[in-house]
């Protein structure tokens, strides 16, 4: 029997000046977490309207997580 | 060293790395199979490192080397594995020293400091117990990069799981101390850094944590040190005022023994888990060495020889030095002495500015504009860190069937010399028109690959990067299926936001080089003087109808500086100065304008005068306040410190004739009303005493204290002061002296800390320590845009790093208008300050745009709501218009106008709407 594992996607808006360099720095430490996460770079998490985590739903992502 | 001030011939060594830095890219792969350990000395050995490392992860540059002195290959010719791992053939074992020579007009000394070593003093323990650490080594157990990945636990735990219940720190361990080391200087950062320990320590802990922090005086004097400290008190952080015993690890093997006198006088027994040594700072053996090369004149405690007036220069003209070096310091204080040094050190040689540059000739860039898109992707193997994960070639096979892409190769390093030139002839052999390189961080490498596309006469905003290192195959090695998929939305993410780029363009605005500078005391003074020396015209404005400020009433500076008469000296030069004009009487009535382009209206007793300038210093100062307790103002024996200079320096009769003479500190400062310490008073008053005890020694002379805070070099004074039979009472706020007429003297009555006892004195005269108090600087603020904390001094840019900036760009400030400072302390701020305006002031242009927002006049209607939102005062109304206006030299392109903007009138270059937009749909599928 086959199953379905429900694989979440999630869009991450990551400031440019922490979030992004924290992620960055994830990965120089080697720290694995699941691909599920697909980053999109902002300059600053000020610049995330609610137009774009609205729209981000409207594509049918599961979760958005704001990082700044 | 050879040579002379303006011309000097400096020979160096550099020492072999065994890395080729170019060929580096920090993979890290050598050092994991590198099987060589030694103790990590970054970690204070509390952790391992290989013999290939880099120093710390955030070293820059982030590039390996060898420690040749336990290599397996370079000591005993055996091993070499990391020359076999190396991806890209960065290790070089035949690497020699290199000597190199360089003519220098100016040279800087900055060598800082090492900390105390406590080993030798065996009453403290240290070495004889793992959970006795230094400061340093507690340092590196909170920190996340630290030996424990920031998780506080025993250093003796082999598991690294077992937390500690109880710590203790015990202060001033090789500073003030001249018995069991030679260091009687204060180190001046411990005791605020042991409250910071205590603090994070407390943060850091699942359990209550017990902290307590043995002390002798608690010297927290810097911006918001006192604030800090008293709610670490409120927090539960047991302050005990003791110099402690000894120091043994416990019989029982629970903890480590504390023995000590508490400040009720008995002797006490205490066991904690961790023991803190907090260790002062020393110049090390090394320093000392080298300054005795260039003939450095040092002081008693090893440090650079400095004066109050030149705080930043040494016994040997065109030598400047700055940090720890010169004294004792915190990090704000060395970051403005380095800015400082750097003003002194081209004063003298500034007119040899922009002799050395070099023009870069810039290809012609083409206009792209109406062409349809040809996308060009670069994918990265970045040697096996991404290609050893992640499936390159089947990413580039994907890459080529996207829209707009036509063009696709993998590369073995897309970063690397030769794959650049390849780069660039394949964008302009395919005419490409957008870049999309899928390789490692944008933050690290962009700006890299934007030099790429100059290169190829391509706007340089036309590159979208794709990271699927850092944020793929470093962080998903271990499903590569997954990362392959992941690597292609990412690339595919990239190109349809690139599909949507444009060029943008930047455009030169040309900058006034000259300064106006706010307030003629000592500050503004030097910074006038420092940025007129360097060939810049200065309007100095000054409110009094003369200049020097406060320091007109001083006496002398704690090291015996003669303050009047340096002052004398500074007018004169400020006067004689043909590029500095002085506007006495005179205060600001308006400006506008920006960084580079100021426009200010002053009114002068006389007209009103604008001047054009393009920075602007604030150097407006404080002001002593009056007391209003003590009988100050209502008896003739009680007067504050300026009133005491000036009889100091009338040399009035009275001084000579008093046979009892009383100082009490902290007068309004470190109280609920005005919570901060005012910095200069302890040092202040103790020099005032030795000044009565030297002019008549059979004087009695007491101070009243709450903490003596005579940091740094200035403990020497203090302990002078106590040789000499000046007599000091501790008091608490809540049991102040009390202070009752009696003849033509006053009485203090105290509750003596030691005895336990009331204690009546008589004097003839009470100088009181009265606070330090800012001015209201309401209107300046408005005008420049800046703000004030809630004591009322001028908020810098950043407490630590940015010390004399405000966050609005081309203001500068320095002086006592940031916070109460000494002599010393203001000067080297001043000239930090005017070091910072040459920054812009030596440019005749400043580039503007590039990554910034824009207004759609149409869409915009004028709701103002990104004029709230913006952090940089960056957007105006254009009431004409009603439609907003972005200065595009303020943006700093964060974008928060354009989220905030309900019509979509605003958009951010390079990050607009349309752009994020592709980039979320095409996350989800093609």
């Amino acid at each position: 029997m086959k199953t379905d594992i429900f694989e979440p996607k999630i869009i991450a808006f990551m400031c440019n000046w922490c979030t992004y360099g924290a992620a960055d720095l994830a990965g120089v430490s080697r720290l694995e977490y699941p691909p599920n996460i697909i980053p999109v770079r902002v300059m600053c998490s000020a610049s995330v309207s609610p137009h774009h985590i609205l729209r981000a739903f409207q594509n049918n992502v599961d979760g958005v997580l704001v990082g700044g | 060293m050879a040579g002379t001030q303006g011309n000097f011939k400096v020979s160096l060594t550099e020492n072999p790395r065994y890395i080729d830095m170019d060929k580096c890219i920090a993979c890290g792969l050598c050092a994991e199979k590198c099987p060589k350990k030694v103790d990590d000395e970054y970690n204070e050995g509390l952790g391992k490192r290989k013999a290939i490392y880099v120093p710390y992860s955030q070293a820059v540059p982030l590039k390996y080397a060898i420690d040749d002195t336990i290599c397996l290959k370079l000591t005993k010719n055996r091993c070499g594995i990391c020359e076999k791992t190396c991806p890209s053939g960065a290790i070089n074992f035949a690497d020699k020293a290199k000597e190199k020579t360089l003519n220098v007009g100016s040279i800087i000394l900055a060598m800082g400091f090492e900390s105390f070593d406590p080993s030798g003093i065996d009453s403290l323990g240290f070495g004889q117990h793992p959970d006795i650490v230094t400061s340093m080594g507690f340092e590196r157990i909170l920190s996340a990069t630290g030996p424990f990945g920031g998780h506080l636990c025993l250093p003796s735990d082999k598991d690294h799981e077992k937390a500690p219940k109880k710590i203790a720190w015990l202060q001033c361990v090789g500073s003030r101390d001249e018995n069991r080391c030679s260091n009687a200087y204060c180190s001046s950062v411990c005791c605020m850094y042991a409250v910071k320990q205590a603090v994070m320590a407390r943060e850091h802990s699942h359990d209550p944590l017990d902290c307590a922090i043995f002390y002798m005086d608690m010297r927290t004097h810097g911006k918001d040190f006192d604030r800090y400290m008293e709610g670490a008190k409120k927090n539960g952080v047991r302050f005990i005022q003791s110099r402690v015993h000894s120091v043994v690890p416990s019989q029982d093997h629970q903890g480590i023994e504390m023995r000590f006198i508490d400040p009720d006088g008995t002797i006490q027994n205490e066991n904690f888990d961790i023991v803190v040594l907090s260790t002062g700072l020393q110049i090390s053996a090394a320093c000392v060495d080298l300054a005795n090369t260039m003939n450095i004149e040092l002081d008693h405690g090893n440090f650079v020889k400095t004066d109050s007036f030149n705080p930043v220069s040494t016994s040997v003209p065109g030598i400047y030095a700055c940090g720890v070096f010169t004294g004792p310091k915190d990090i704000p204080q060395s970051v403005m002495e380095a800015s400082s040094a750097a003003a002194a050190a081209t004063e003298y040689i500034s007119s040899a500015r922009h002799t050395l540059t070099k023009e870069i000739v810039i290809p012609e860039e083409r206009d792209t504009e109406y062409e349809l898109p040809k996308i060009g992707v670069f994918v990265c193997n970045c040697g096996t860190n991404i290609g050893g994960v992640i499936d390159v070639p089947d990413v580039v096979a994907y890459a080529r069937t996207l829209p707009g892409v036509t063009y696709a190769e993998e590369n073995l390093f897309t970063c690397s010399q030769d794959t650049q030139d390849k780069m660039a002839q394949v964008i302009k052999e395919k005419k490409l028109n957008r870049v999309v390189v899928a390789a490692c961080s944008p933050k690290t490498h962009e700006p890299l690959f934007r030099q790429t596309l100059i290169n190829a006469g391509l706007n340089k905003h036309l590159l979208e990067m794709a990271n699927i290192r850092n944020h793929d195959s470093w962080v998903h090695a271990s499903e590569p299926a997954r990362a392959t998929k992941k690597a292609k939305h990412l690339v595919r993410m990239a190109v349809s936001k690139s599909m949507l780029l444009n060029s943008l363009f930047e455009t030169q605005l040309p900058v006034t080089q000259s300064a106006l500078v706010v307030g003629g005391g000592i500050a503004g003074m030097t910074a006038a003087l420092s940025l007129a020396r360097q060939g810049f015209p200065v309007s100095l404005v000054e409110r009094e109808q003369n200049l020097g400020g406060n320091a007109r009433k001083l006496f002398h500076t704690y090291m015996d500086e003669d303050i009047p008469g340096q002052v004398k000296t500074m007018i004169h030069q400020v006067n004689d100065h043909p590029m500095i004009h002085t506007y006495l009487g005179a205060v600001i009535e308006h400006l506008d304008g920006f960084v580079g382009n100021f426009n200010t209206t002053l009114a002068t007793p006389e007209s009103k005068v604008t001047i054009d300038h393009g920075v602007a210093i604030l150097a407006t100062g404080a002001v002593e306040a009056k007391p209003d307790e003590y009988l100050y103002g209502k008896h003739d024996a009680v007067m504050t410190h300026l009133e005491f200079d000036g009889r100091l320096n009338k040399k009035d009769p009275m001084l000579d004739a008093a046979e009892d003479i009383a100082f009490i500190q902290c007068v309004g400062s470190r109280e609920a009303a005005h919570p901060y310490c005012s910095k200069v008073c302890c040092t202040h008053s103790i020099h005032s005493a030795v000044e009565v005890k030297k002019r008549n020694p059979n004087a009695n002379v007491y101070i009243f204290y709450r903490d003596i805070r005579t940091y740094g070099k200035r403990e020497l004074i203090y302990k002078q002061a106590r040789d000499m039979g000046i007599l000091f009472f501790r008091y608490d706020l809540e049991s102040k002296p009390r202070v009752t007429p009696s003849g033509t003297g006053v009485n203090i009555r105290i509750l003596d800390h030691i005895l336990k006892m009331p204690v009546s004195i008589d004097v003839d005269i009470l100088c009181l320590a009265s606070r330090i108090q800012a001015r209201d600087n309401q209107s300046l603020a408005q005008a420049f845009k800046i703000t004030c904390d809630s004591d009322g001094w001028m908020l810098e840019a950043h407490q630590k790093l940015r010390p004399v900036d405000f966050a609005t760009d081309g203001v500068f400030l320095c002086g006592m208008a940031h916070y109460p400072k000494p002599i010393d302390e203001s000067i080297a701020q001043a000239k930090a300050a005017a070091s910072r305006a040459i920054t812009t002031l030596a440019r005749s242009s400043i580039s503007v745009g590039g990554v910034v927002s824009r207004v759609n006049e149409q869409l915009c209607s004028g709701c103002q709501g990104c004029i709230e939102v913006c952090p940089y005062n960056a957007i105006q109304m254009d009431e004409k218009k009603h439609v907003v206006n972005i200065n595009a030299a303020l943006c700093k392109g964060c974008g928060a106008c354009a989220a905030a903007c309900p019509s979509e009138a605003l958009t951010l270059e390079g990050f607009n709407n349309e752009q994020i937009y592709a980039q979320i749909k095409s996350a989800m599928g093609a």
